[in-house]
């Protein structure tokens, strides 16, 4: 039996979704993917990091690109998709490679639905706790903070739910559901681990 | 009135739908034809004889629709069947030339001609863009040559931007130079009853004397951007034998013979008597036959969603001929330009040119159809001269921007996904100023010629 370990995290912003998800992953001994994939893509593919950045999770724009069918197969001109399939592609190969990590966003539960050993989690947070932490983080006043919270959850939601049969928090898409706030960083990873670790225990019964 | 606003309503709708890309054309257009039929047909003008002639059904049983005198005929209505006939034929006769390996081997074997030197690489692959293109939809001709000048330009080590921008311009140049190049080519073709050799001695001219003129602009603005240091260190003698490419030497000598015989046939036609839409079953069968047993696994790769696409947007330019609007517009051009030629011809190119430049060029060629063939009727200028003005105008307004034409879509998707992105600004700086040529030295040729 495989003994692959993929742990797919969604997350509201200011949920402290990210953090939890690093300690998930130096704590259980996996790679950790986030937004630092695309440093590798850009070496690979030979493209300017901040370009791939600025459309990191974005979803497609409305107008100024277009999809064609040639030969049976899709080709899409939006640079927004092109670079989310890039990211998909490289996530497929790193689940195909037989590694264990723990990857945050873009639509990971999606991409490696249906694999052994996928686990998919999403984590929310009350509304005061994440504009909290997210006048912290970035050194902002609370209205800024709210706009910020609003704003990125939009894109984060819009891009998902283009990508993904799923919809972007809606409990039916992901393993587990938890809200950061009521246990606080710590308390969520470790119930987060326990939940992992008896997931991975029954394992050994062919039923993760 | 109420059947003239539903009409639009649809139409309306239909082409922001198209435009925003958010559920598929062929889906789009059959809801709106769909409508088109109910609506606007049934219940506002209750007219059965309406639904009959943009169905169009009972010219696919009349002899000319399959062999042709070639005597001048009215335009036709409604769903050109024609036109969805000879595209499908040749879907499954290019569908069968690129399993055999076929475009792989010509770009391969043009570079090795070349000496895989980037800048005779450079001028031949956009001439070569151009001439396939007069042939097979240039969708096809850029999938395979964006692919090819990536592989190349990894190899040869130079950037293969330029190539891609000026190859996907003269792909679109070279459909507009025959009948069977472009989509709106096709449609406006058959729609007047006009041969392969009509449109080679007229539009195909006029896109001649534009491709010299973009082949010196684009060696102009690129001839310092191709090459780059590390390409003078390239073994050349390290590179793929054209003959690798293909695949299957008994099918790539039959797809050779097919497109051989198409060609011919095209050229022909006018001679002949044989319709594209001959042409086109006949392309099918024999590469279905040549085949043998690939034959499925070609008839599935046919792009039935285009094939569904025209359909539905044959059905709802219908609904705008039937009751009339299109003839209205007719007359505001008419009215604008004053009655005229040159004025009209102006409105006519630079309107088509702009329009195709943000929108598919498809639905705007075919709307404009019904309008210029009412214009000619009330003005008396030639509809041919109008017809070749439409074609340059869509044809060409096309290239200036990454989503007016689909092959700007397809070079730009496969460059972007081998890392080489090219946004609207890259695109735009190059692609704008050569169609502006183009589109003016076509409109100073229609009017030295025609007018």
């Amino acid at each position: 039996m495989s003994n692959q370990m993929i742990i797919a995290i969604g997350r509201e912003f200011g949920s402290g979704g990210h953090k939890i998800a690093k300690r998930l992953a130096d704590e259980l001994g996996l790679n950790f993917y986030d937004r630092r994939m695309l440093d590798e893509l850009a070496e690979k593919k030979n493209i300017r990091i901040e370009f791939l950045e600025k459309y990191d999770e974005e979803p497609r724009k409305l107008f100024g690109a277009r999809s064609v069918d040639a030969r049976t197969k899709s080709y899409s001109n939006s640079i927004e998709e092109i670079i989310a399939e890039m990211q998909f592609e490289y996530i497929k190969e790193k689940a195909d490679s037989g590694e264990s990590f723990v990857i945050v966003g873009r639509c990971a539960e999606e991409v490696l639905k249906g694999r052994k050993g996928l686990i998919s989690i999403f984590i929310l947070g009350d509304h005061d706790d994440k504009v909290k932490r997210t006048m912290e983080k970035f050194d902002i006043d609370e209205k800024e903070a709210v706009l910020k919270n609003k704003r990125h959850d939009k894109t984060r939601k819009k891009y998902h739910n283009v990508h993904s049969d799923g919809k972007w928090g809606d409990s039916r898409t992901y393993d587990l559901c938890i809200n950061s706030s009521k246990l606080g960083i710590d308390g969520t990873v470790d119930i987060l681990k326990k939940y992992i670790g008896d997931r991975f225990d029954k394992s050994k019964f062919g039923k993760i | 009135m109420i059947a003239k606003i539903t009409a639009f309503l649809i139409f309306f709708v239909m082409f922001i739908l198209i435009v925003s890309d958010k559920i598929e054309r062929h889906k789009v257009t059959l809801n709106c034809g769909f409508l088109t039929i109910l609506l606007v047909f049934g219940l506002s003008m209750h007219s059965l004889s309406a639904i009959t002639e943009t169905l169009n059904i009972k010219t696919l049983f009349t002899q000319s629709f399959w062999y042709s005198t070639g005597s001048a005929e009215e335009a036709s209505t409604g769903i050109n069947w024609a036109t969805i006939i000879f595209i499908m034929g040749m879907m499954v006769m290019v569908e069968g030339m690129a399993k055999s390996g076929f475009f792989r081997w010509l770009c391969m074997w043009l570079a090795k001609l070349v000496n895989y030197k980037p800048i005779p690489l450079f001028i031949a692959f956009m001439i070569m863009s151009a001439v396939l293109s007069m042939f097979i939809d240039s969708i096809t001709v850029v999938l395979f040559l964006a692919a090819v000048t990536i592989e190349l330009a990894r190899l040869l080590k130079f950037n293969p931007i330029p190539m891609i921008i000026s190859e996907i311009f003269c792909a679109n140049l070279g459909g507009s130079a025959t009948m069977c190049g472009d989509p709106p080519n096709i449609i406006i073709g058959t729609s007047f009853h006009f041969t392969f050799g009509d449109f080679l001695v007229n539009t195909g001219v006029i896109s001649g004397i534009g491709l010299i003129l973009v082949v010196l602009y684009f060696y102009m603005v690129f001839r310092n951007k191709l090459i780059t240091d590390e390409h003078a260190n390239v073994d050349i003698s390290t590179m793929p034998k054209p003959s690798s490419a293909i695949t299957n030497g008994k099918h790539f000598a039959a797809s050779c013979v097919i497109f051989a015989s198409a060609v011919a046939m095209l050229i022909t036609h006018a001679q002949t008597g044989l319709t594209v839409a001959f042409i086109g079953v006949f392309i099918t069968i024999v590469t279905l036959l040549a085949a043998g047993r690939d034959a499925y696994s070609i008839l599935k790769k046919i792009d039935y969603k285009t094939l569904l696409f025209f359909v539905g947007l044959f059905i709802v330019v219908g609904g705008l001929e039937q009751t009339g609007i299109l003839e209205d517009i007719a007359a505001l051009i008419e009215a604008i330009s004053g009655g005229h030629n040159m004025a009209m011809i102006a409105i006519i190119i630079w309107v088509s040119a702009i329009a195709s430049a943000f929108v598919d060029n498809i639905p705007f060629a075919a709307t404009m159809i019904p309008v210029i063939s009412s214009l000619a009727e009330a003005t008396g200028i030639d509809i041919g001269v109008l017809a070749w003005t439409l074609s340059m105008g869509t044809d060409i307004g096309g290239s200036a921007t990454p989503i007016g034409a689909s092959a700007n879509v397809v070079g730009t998707s496969v460059a972007a996904k081998n890392g080489y992105i090219i946004g609207w600004g890259k695109f735009c700086k190059y692609a704008v100023p050569a169609t502006l040529i183009v589109v003016t030295a076509s409109m100073l040729v229609i009017f030295v010629r025609y007018c």
